[in-house]
């Protein structure tokens, strides 16, 4: 619970606190220090697919530069539509050029598709399986700005709409296979967009995105993390942190939410003796660990133990990333403290 | 122009459409049959003087879009359709039925002819500006018509669409504002009031006319002046038309926007209809 507005900062009382962090930009950088990175992935691999494809046009509700989208602007100035800051538009328009047979990829923060425009997706788009892909940056936690511009519940809203596939990847080699993979599928699909300086994570594991496929990145007898978006790169951080400690921990990334891999999620959780973790950069509510959840449910599975790292069912708070990361338990150190402490529990 | 039927009227238009649609809510008993009546004018010249399409092929890419923003008057625009022979007259019997083609609301995966799904208000107009983007970029020469009601003017998402189509300049969009003044919870402009309709939507910068919604002549002269305007900027017809027009007893209910009518009734609306037949 965050104090009283009318009480001053701690450290201005007393002595409490050591050095506070600062918010920084709108879109603070995840990467790591000494991570490799690549700079907007999603522009250029939408911009690339562009050069082959006609259909392919982009719209933006004044957010091209925040979303990747300025690069695709660049390379095809006449194939880009600024719409305004007008989300509801930016939809319905969306859904006029699908109809006419473009495909038009609408780029804007996700609360604002989620939360102002769900009726205009729903209706307009999703309805009617009109080809129309909606790739939306500040997914979950990634911004210190407050819940104005933290998407916690994105997934949880649009797992209820049917046709709408969802996608949320983990690192810039992902995002660049996803796009193609996206256009080549006909109908809405939702992807959750990790833009700016993205880190580069998947390749050491030899991984390659297929849509609707979840795929197991490392191996492990005591714990399975199943996790989609960042928190697959947290939960491979924290996999090496638990093996000094010597816990033998499993990734299964989960880049489609929904449909659902369902085979391969019992595949895994079948396998007798595991703690089951689902990390999520998301609301515990709705999201992919209850979608995991209800899938062992229906299909009788049951792992030894189920738990859940995820985002609290509440607004979440102002400050630094990093800062914010630790009080909600989805940094990487907090993933693997919550681990130790659930198999020693 | 359509290739059929030169020979009938468009007041004769006019009223067959009525009477389709008397037709199908005498189905259901009750509607939003005032809405119809009002509307069937305007109907008669998009679909028999304004716009361009085949009947066999309603996906036709040369026809003009004509989309239904308010889904509850697909009643209308169904009869129009049987009226323009997309879909065939002895469907109407099947309207608001389960397996029909005709349901309540209308839904472009079940008619032909039906371009877009309405329903959830203030959708039409911004689909509207997405399909003239893209007719533009494919070089089309055919026009997006949205036909949308005064309740629709209380949603913000239409003047989002307003605003954007006067910056794109979309002069291939016209849109037809049904101002019959009644809504749900009663009078439009006592539901929210959003005069002075004309220069608002002159402010966002369209061609404005504001004409008489159930005179034929001036919509006819309306329609050809908002097609062959020289000014970049997309057009609006204003209609002010009267619920239920054409059958007295209904227009002078004073709630009127979704009507039960008695059985006896429903024959008698259409013996005042038929009377007014010209050929």
């Amino acid at each position: 619970m965050r104090r009283s507005k009318y009480e001053r900062p701690a450290h201005l009382i007393g002595n409490s606190g050591g050095p506070r962090l600062t918010t920084s930009a709108m879109i603070a950088s995840i990467a790591g220090a000494d991570q490799p990175t690549r700079p907007a992935p999603f522009g250029h691999a939408l911009s690339a697919l562009a050069d082959k494809e006609d259909r392919i046009v982009g719209l933006s509700a004044d957010l091209a530069k925040y979303t990747d989208l300025h690069v695709f602007r660049a390379a095809h100035p006449d194939r880009f539509y600024q719409m305004g800051m007008a989300e509801q538009l930016l939809m319905m328009s969306a859904a006029g050029m699908a109809r006419e047979g473009f495909q038009p990829w609408v780029t804007t923060y996700a609360v604002f598709a989620s939360r102002r425009a769900y009726d205009f997706i729903c209706m307009a788009i999703a309805e009617e399986m009109l080809d129309v892909k909606i790739v939306c940056a500040l997914p979950g936690l990634t911004t210190g700005y407050g819940p104005s511009h933290q998407a916690t519940e994105d997934i949880a809203m649009f797992r209820g709409m049917p046709n709408l596939t969802i996608v949320d990847p983990c690192d810039a080699s992902e995002i660049e296979q996803a796009v193609p993979a996206i256009a080549a599928h006909r109908g809405p699909v939702y992807m959750r967009l990790l833009r700016g300086n993205v880190p580069l994570v998947l390749e050491e594991y030899g991984y390659r995105f297929e849509l609707g496929k979840a795929k197991l990145l490392r191996d492990g007898r005591d714990t399975l993390l199943i996790s989609s978006g960042l928190m697959t790169m947290r939960a491979l951080e924290a996999a090496e942190e638990l093996r000094k400690d010597g816990v033998d921990a499993g990734v299964l990334h989960v880049p489609t939410i929904k449909p659902l891999d369902e085979a391969t999620i019992l595949a895994e959780c079948a396998k007798q003796g595991r703690l089951v973790v689902v990390a999520e950069n998301h609301t515990v509510i709705g999201g992919l660990g209850e979608a995991v959840a209800a899938t062992l449910m229906r299909s009788n599975v049951r792992p030894a133990a189920f738990r859940q790292i995820g985002l609290p069912d509440a607004f979440l708070e102002a400050g630094a990333l990093p800062t914010l990361h630790d009080m909600y338990g989805i940094s990487t150190a907090k993933v693997a403290d919550r681990i130790k402490g659930w198999l020693d529990g | 122009m359509t290739q059929i039927g030169h020979n009938i009227s468009l007041p004769e238009r006019a009223r067959r459409i009525r009477r389709h649609a008397l037709r199908m809510g005498e189905v259901q008993g009750q509607g939003y049959i005032a809405q119809a009546l009002g509307i069937a004018d305007v109907l008669a010249v998009a679909y028999f003087h304004a716009t361009t399409y085949r009947p066999e092929d309603p996906e036709w890419e040369g026809r003009d879009r004509f989309l239904l923003s308010i889904g509850h008057y697909a009643i209308a625009l169904y009869a129009a359709l049987i009226e323009a022979k997309i879909v065939p007259e002895d469907e109407l019997e099947t309207y608001g039925t389960d397996d029909s083609r005709l349901p309540m609301s209308g839904m472009a995966a079940y008619t032909p002819g039906m371009e877009i799904t309405g329903g959830s208000l203030g959708h039409g107009l911004g689909i509207a500006v997405g399909m003239s983007l893209a007719l533009k970029r494919k070089g089309s020469r055919s026009y997006v018509y949205n036909l949308f009601s005064d309740g629709e003017l209380d949603e913000g998402s239409t003047w989002e669409a307003a605003m954007s189509a006067g910056s794109y300049k979309l002069d291939n969009l016209i849109g037809i504002v049904d101002v019959n003044q009644m809504q749900a919870d009663g009078p439009s402009l006592d539901v929210l009031n959003f005069e002075p309709l004309g220069l608002k939507f002159e402010a966002f910068g369209w061609f404005v006319q504001r004409v008489d919604g159930n005179d034929i002549d001036a919509l006819v002269e309306a329609f050809d002046k908002a097609r062959h305007h020289s000014g970049a900027q997309p057009r609006i017809i204003i209609c002010d038309t009267k619920m239920a027009k054409g059958v007295p007893f209904l227009e002078a209910r004073e709630r009127n926007h979704f009507l039960r009518v008695e059985p006896h009734e429903w024959t008698e609306a259409i013996r005042i209809i038929d009377a007014g037949a010209t050929a």
